[in-house]
């Protein structure tokens, strides 16, 4: 296997396991209000989260972009404070990447915070507990499946992603070109034995990842 | 003493109804709320514990004001230091029973708990979880753990409803060992005639959210209802064959 291929892979792997490692921090507070919290326009901010589910990658893409150009306020705003340039760059990507990714990370941790019954919190705060102490002593540990899945959908969704990444990161050697960019690179140049190798991989971790979350809904079953 | 002046609206599968009781309930009273369903029984329980918040009116407790619409107060959950144990009993599957227990001291203290395993015979089951209990021994876990908090009130929700008769029978005891421990007092919610006979000092009969009647049950429900005479006496011979 040459340097380039393993370059890929472990693009292909940091992507994902930043893009994952942000949302579990970011994703679980949203999870957290949208199961718990009611107040205006909920509907609509639940809306929002679950969008990328059905909108196609190539328009949050192209948003992106858009959002990411010196001309408009958050680009520039990155440019003059950070001096970053976020187009076709692997921040740009991992952003994208986030925001594509939010309802794999936020949907499973919110049903499983809806399904612990109200009595366990309820319960907690009668004890004199704060919503903090209930929120890791007793939520947590009742949603352990729910949490594996929802790291485990994420980073699956990410090593497979395609539009937005091409929209936004384009196909930057060691910068923005990950495994399923250059599945589609490999078979355009005729490479069919390389783009088998990068096929073969994803298929087999996607397979892992896919294993993983259906052996632990089973025993799910059988624990509560 | 606890008072309770409140008015809260109730939706129940007959539309919407007000909840509104005044009374005053004394220390070391073992007090039964008892009604058919939809009465308001459990509403009350929650408003008293802080999980629900009533329309208008005041909650105090030796002269600690719970909730107070005129002045805005609200004291939360945590702040009123009840006990609460709900018909399912919310035992938490991730802890032991010892772990259930100890979660809720203020202080970690062992030899209360292990105090509280004894008393209420759960010293071999103390590192069980509770979906390998039965039905009574979970019962027994949440009342050990309600006292484990050393509440201020302690407040039961049809605590032995999802239990046979005779393990209801047997298992009411341990609620009337749990009150007199704690020796303050205890709210209980009912519907079965017999557990307020056997359990109460003062009942409060509810009907549509209102109280209907209010005293020791004997009294109350002598006063009350020929149905309800018919029933003592059949539980009066239950008592006495026991």
């Amino acid at each position: 296997m040459d340097q380039d291929f393993l370059n890929t892979l472990s693009l292909t792997g940091r992507l994902a396991g930043w893009t994952t490692a942000i949302l579990f921090i970011t994703g679980f507070p949203i999870a957290y209000v949208l199961a718990y919290k009611r107040f205006p326009l909920k509907a609509l901010l639940e809306a929002l989260f679950s969008m990328p589910l059905v909108l196609p990658p190539t328009v949050l893409g192209f948003y992106m972009l858009v959002a990411y150009s010196p001309q408009n306020a958050f680009g520039r705003f990155m440019a003059e404070h950070f001096n970053t340039w976020l187009a076709f760059s692997f921040a740009g990507v991992l952003i994208a990447s986030v925001l594509f990714s939010l309802p794999f990370m936020i949907q499973p941790l919110q049903n499983g915070l809806t399904s612990i019954p109200k009595s366990f919190r309820e319960t907690a705060y009668t004890l004199g507990k704060s919503e903090f102490t209930t929120f890791f002593r007793v939520l947590i540990p009742n949603m352990i499946p729910s949490i594996i899945t929802a790291i485990a959908m994420t980073f699956a969704h990410c090593i497979g992603e395609f539009g937005v990444v091409i929209m936004v990161g384009g196909n930057i050697q060691g910068e923005t070109r990950v495994a399923s960019i250059a599945i589609f690179d490999e078979v355009q140049a005729l490479n069919y034995h390389t783009a088998n190798q990068y096929s073969f991989i994803l298929f087999i971790v996607s397979l892992l990842i896919l294993t993983l979350i259906y052996s632990i809904n089973g025993k799910k079953k059988i624990l509560f | 003493m606890l008072k309770i002046n409140v008015q809260r609206e109730m939706l129940t599968s007959g539309g919407k109804t007000n909840l509104e009781i005044c009374t005053e309930i004394k220390d070391n009273e073992l007090l039964c709320l008892f009604g058919h369903s939809g009465a308001g029984k459990t509403t009350l329980l929650r408003i008293l514990a802080g999980l629900t918040k009533p329309d208008k009116g005041r909650i105090e407790f030796n002269n600690t004001v719970w909730f107070d619409s005129e002045k805005k107060i609200n004291l939360p959950p945590q702040q009123r230091n009840v006990g609460y144990m709900f018909q399912n009993y919310a035992l938490f599957p991730n802890m032991t029973v010892e772990k259930n227990i100890s979660f809720a001291q203020k202080e970690k203290d062992k030899v209360e708990v292990d105090k509280l395993l004894d008393l209420f015979d759960l010293g071999v089951l103390k590192n069980q979880h509770p979906d390998k209990l039965s039905g009574g021994q979970k019962q027994r876990v949440a009342l050990a753990r309600a006292l484990a908090a050393k509440p201020n009130v302690l407040l039961l929700d049809e605590p032995l409803s999802a239990l046979d008769f005779e393990m209801r029978l047997s298992l009411q005891h341990e609620i009337r060992k749990a009150h007199d421990l704690l020796n303050t007092v205890t709210l209980m919610v009912s519907h079965d005639l017999q557990e307020v006979l056997h359990l109460a000092s003062t009942v409060i009969l509810l009907k549509n959210g209102t109280v209907i009647s209010e005293g020791k049950p004997v009294d109350v429900f002598n006063q009350k209802s020929s149905e309800y005479k018919l029933k003592m006496e059949y539980y009066s011979q239950i008592f006495q064959s026991k």
